[in-house]
């Protein structure tokens, strides 16, 4: 796991690349990924993630170590491929960020509103999504396996086919709208279609990612936010249940897709 | 069709009570469950407030794998054809040059946008169609454009021949629900995306002989 610094040097003069390609995206990252083989600067994420898992910290000073990721307190791998999942001590289905929140708050004593009010990249939310980078990491090349045994988690994945076709806006856009058929592109960007399994490391398989185009490490609650601004819907709210909704219906579809996350995106 | 408008009417907030009313059962609670957790998950950022949430007739009609019914189809598409507003002085065209900038942009509308005023609004039309042969990044979800006066033989814009094709494609961008109930193109003229001279410059892009489109 460690990092490769002078691969992060070609990363960056990858940025440009997009604009020139002729090519499909999807062969544009594929050649990308060829060359930076296993140095995808979102190892940096996950080294940072797994230090913050086992240090003292927050008012209690103490470790997340006792969280439960909905595979038993401390349980990591193999939890990601399995959210978002109903928590009984919470009463609530939620995805490994809302979790992380509930955690954090409960074991550490951090203000959970004050956690989830805290915008992308910055504070305590660049850790949360670091966090959430090293935990999907721990379920690297494992299938998804969402439960949908507990009333509550199949009532999220009807209430996520509802927001996934839902067109509002001034643009008239779903989700479906990009997402709903197969081989479609936006510009060059190749577009999952996420009303059914996309297949291995596609859609919710492959977040969070470092995205070369901007240097940044998305999370899912990122990646959903900034595709709900894309359709010029008014601002989800972090770890939102039409947020959790999405990611049930979306896991539960790709049931048995292999997670690369944390991925390297455009 | 009945249910489908009176939760129109009702508006997304109100959508609890008019589930209760209309024909009962699991769907139905799945509707005001739906409802309320859209009202909960989203707030106001900048302009976009969450009054978008709301549907008209169209938006919820085609808020489903299934199309709706025929009946509801051809109301949506009339309704639409309805709303179409023909250009001012009978001036359909004005520059392809600046209808391929608008083309290019996908800027407006979103929560970081400034302002909802059209002019500040992009097309958004590369992201969804192949347009000029030059620009070679382009999207898939729309059918190509290129060639798109040429193919439908419009060779003088002004021409009387010409006339059912312009007014065909005014009035696919000014409301494109008024052709196919459940397109997935927005509706630049009908919901103030893109204003009058906009469209003009679009129109001709896509019709002029002299645009790279046909070329």
């Amino acid at each position: 796991m460690k990092p490769k610094w002078t691969l992060l040097a070609g990363a960056a003069t990858l940025v440009a690349l997009p604009v020139a390609a002729q090519k499909s995206s999807a062969e544009g990252i594929a050649e990308y990924r060829k060359m930076l083989e296993d140095g995808n600067p979102a190892e940096l994420y996950e080294v940072k993630g797994e230090a913050l898992w086992k240090q003292k910290r927050g008012p209690k000073n103490v470790s997340l170590e006792a969280c439960d990721l909905g595979k038993g307190p401390g349980v990591v791998k193999g939890a990601w491929v399995e959210l978002p999942r109903y928590f009984a001590d919470t009463g609530r289905v939620q995805d490994v960020e809302s979790r992380l929140v509930t955690c954090m708050s409960t074991l550490q004593g951090f203000d959970a509103d004050k956690l989830a009010a805290t915008p992308f990249g910055k504070g305590e939310m660049a850790n949360i999504t670091a966090l959430a980078t090293w935990i999907s990491g721990q379920s690297r090349d494992m299938p998804f396996a969402l439960s949908q045994a507990h009333p509550l988690e199949r009532k999220f994945y009807a209430l996520g086919e509802k927001a996934f076709y839902y067109r509002a806006g001034p643009m008239d856009f779903s989700c479906a709208s990009c997402h709903g058929e197969e081989h479609k592109r936006i510009r060059l960007q190749d577009l999952p279609p996420l009303y059914k399994n996309p297949g291995d490391g596609l859609g919710i398989a492959a977040w969070p990612a470092y995205r070369v185009s901007n240097g940044q490490m998305w999370s899912m609650q990122l990646r959903l936010n900034d595709c709900l601004r894309l359709q010029r819907f008014p601002y989800p709210k972090f770890g939102s249940d039409v947020t959790t909704a999405l990611a049930v219906y979306m896991g539960v579809n790709a049931k048995g897709a292999k997670s690369i996350a944390p991925a390297l995106k455009r | 069709m009945m249910q489908i408008t009176r939760v129109v009417l009702a508006g997304l907030a109100a959508a609890a009570v008019v589930a209760g009313c209309a024909s009962g059962g699991m769907s139905q609670d799945l509707d005001a469950e739906f409802a309320a957790m859209m009202k909960s998950s989203f707030r106001d950022e900048g302009i976009a407030k969450t009054d978008r949430l709301q549907q008209d007739l169209a938006q919820a009609a085609c808020s489903s794998p299934k199309p709706p019914a025929p009946e509801v189809a051809k109301r949506i598409e009339a309704e639409a054809m309805a709303t179409i507003k023909w250009p001012t002085g009978g001036q359909y065209f004005g520059n392809w040059a600046a209808g391929e900038k608008l083309a290019q942009s996908g800027v407006g509308m979103a929560w970081n946008n400034e302002t909802t005023d059209p002019s500040t609004n992009g097309g958004q039309c590369y992201n969804c169609h192949e347009i000029s042969k030059q620009e070679i990044s382009f999207g898939t979800i729309g059918p190509s454009l290129y060639h798109y006066g040429k193919n439908r033989g419009v060779k003088d814009v002004a021409a009387p021949e010409s006339a059912p094709v312009v007014q065909y494609t005014w009035s696919k961008l000014w409301n494109s629900k008024a052709h196919v109930a459940c397109s997935n193109m927005p509706r630049f003229g009908h919901m103030h995306l893109l204003n009058e001279t906009q469209i003009r410059d679009l129109m001709s892009l896509l019709l002029d002989p002299r645009s790279p489109v046909n070329q």
